[in-house]
């Protein structure tokens, strides 16, 4: 394990990766990665590496889930073994339970639930190394995933953390900020309908630091947001030439 | 969750919010009845049963030896987890643990946690060997609405009831010696929680209304006014502004619970 450093900015204001306190690690965002499933999306979010794919609308399974005037969906975050310093039991833990939970609830409001009724939408997310602000890059790789399956959504979700390191208000959270930092706040956005539809928080932040960190967090996945869209054109442009060869 | 509430029933009480009404005659921020008790169970070594209008929590602590976690050897260990005993509503059904409850005791959990309520460095009995694990059990008896803000305060009435065996250290061995002395306790966070139903929101939302809400938020306020825990639920939204108009109200309104229970 690295010793703890005993601080998380230094005197200029850089982060220990180098980075200034509203600034984004680099990121790289994949459409149609897995070629079996109805959508999919790879992230590269620092050093996370996150694949999401998306099967359906499907058959319900099992049947008496399904819904007479709308579709289920259903989401499963969770990690491989590898992709912790210490080897992560394969079992879903209580915080993946928890994770699957609000990265349902943050994608939901994006899709028109009522266009298919008596269906069933699966998001399978997997992430394959983690390093700080998972959550955030799998909703992220899950929104990108759902609109290459071609499921009529409101907006893309996009998510982005902000936090507490030291005593600043700092963008996009890493490992160590995650651990050591004094609070951690994930907010995933769409940004066509100022709409927050995940907020989580913990640690300790005053009001005005908690209004600073959430509009931070914002600007964040609005950046995020153009990258999503330009993922998405990337996969369909190429497509477009292919055909006209 | 099957619906019982009928699309009728869901303009009713959206147009009633309008009018800043709601269905049982409260106002949009006004919180039901609380009704505290503590020391309910004399097996626990801490226990509490909050009312919250109609939902009934008891929380038991149980306070047993040890290991501590290999990254905070010094401190003892929270444990938290909820039940949602069937006999509570008909929504609830017998089973290992299932989402919901996970995510209760989660958002317990973190409210305890992040805001230091127990000091965790006094639990310490050996380093790296032998700690205090503090066992918090949620069990919703009646489910009326507002699990989390009334399982939140039940669970800290049982923390700040709670007790531990006095305890030596010799050569090596830990010897238990008669009597107790109370779990240290530096905060008491309180947990408030709004419901978002069309574009209002409102605070302690009952059975009814959670059935009808679009989304819910609940915030963890220590006792310095600041924020610890956050958690926003259901397949809906809340804008920007409302986020920090609710972070105004939570602020207010823990204060003043914070009164009226004298924590």
């Amino acid at each position: 394990m690295s010793e703890k450093p005993e601080k998380l900015i230094d005197k200029k204001g850089i982060r220990l990766d180098g980075r200034k306190s509203d600034e984004l690690r680099p990121i790289k965002l994949e459409v149609g990665v897995i070629p079996n499933a109805d959508g999919s999306a790879y992230v590269e979010h620092g050093k996370n590496k996150i694949l999401a794919g998306v099967y359906g609308p499907r058959e319900v399974h099992p049947k008496h889930l399904a819904l007479q005037d709308r579709t289920v969906l259903k989401c499963r975050y969770h990690m491989a073994p590898f992709s912790v310093q210490e080897r992560k039991s394969p079992a879903p833990s209580r915080r993946e339970i928890e994770l699957s939970k609000v990265i349902r609830e943050s994608l939901e409001p994006s899709i028109f639930m009522e266009y298919y009724p008596r269906t069933m939408i699966d998001v399978f997310i997997e992430i394959l190394q983690a390093d700080g602000g998972t959550r955030c890059a799998s909703i992220t790789a899950a929104s990108l995933a759902l609109a290459d399956a071609g499921i009529p959504m409101r907006d893309l979700v996009v998510a982005c953390a902000a936090g507490k390191a030291d005593d600043t208000i700092v963008l996009d959270l890493m490992d160590e900020e995650d651990k050591q930092g004094k609070a951690d706040v994930p907010v995933a956005l769409m940004p066509n309908l100022n709409a927050i539809t995940l907020l989580q928080m913990d640690g300790k932040l005053t009001h005005e630091e908690f209004e600073n960190a959430v509009n931070l967090a914002i600007d964040g996945c609005k950046k995020i947001y153009s990258m999503q869209k330009e993922a998405l054109k990337a996969k369909y442009i190429n497509v477009k030439e292919e055909a006209e060869e | 969750m099957a619906s019982v509430v009928t699309r009728v029933k869901q303009k009713q009480i959206a147009q009633l919010i309008d009018k800043e009404k709601r269905v049982d005659g409260r106002k949009p921020n006004e919180y039901r009845e609380i009704k505290v008790e503590q020391g309910i169970i004399e097996r626990a070594e801490g226990s509490a049963r909050v009312r919250l209008g109609k939902t009934e929590i008891v929380v038991g602590v149980k306070v047993e030896m040890g290991e501590p976690f290999s990254d905070t050897p010094n401190e003892g260990v929270l444990t938290v987890n909820a039940e949602l005993v069937p006999l509570a509503s008909p929504s609830f059904e017998a089973g290992p643990p299932d989402e919901t409850s996970i995510e209760l005791a989660r958002i317990v959990d973190r409210g305890i946690r992040e805001s230091k309520a127990i000091d965790t460095g006094k639990l310490c009995i050996e380093p790296g060997k032998k700690v205090f694990v503090v066992f918090v059990d949620i069990y919703v008896l009646n489910h009326d609405g507002n699990l989390i803000d009334a399982s939140a305060l039940a669970a800290m009435a049982a923390l700040l009831n709670a007790k531990m065996s006095n305890y030596e250290v010799e050569e090596g061995e830990v010897k238990i010696k008669s009597g107790y002395m109370q779990l240290p306790i530096k905060q008491h966070p309180i947990t408030i929680t709004c419901a978002k139903i069309g574009d209002k929101l409102i605070l302690d939302p009952c059975l009814e209304e959670e059935q009808v809400m679009d989304a819910r938020l609940s915030m963890a306020i220590d006792d310095d006014e600041d924020i610890c825990a956050i958690q926003k639920g259901c397949a809906g939204y809340f804008t920007p502004e409302q986020v920090i108009e609710f972070s105004k109200t939570a602020k207010e309104k823990a204060k003043q619970i914070r009164k009226e229970l004298d924590w």
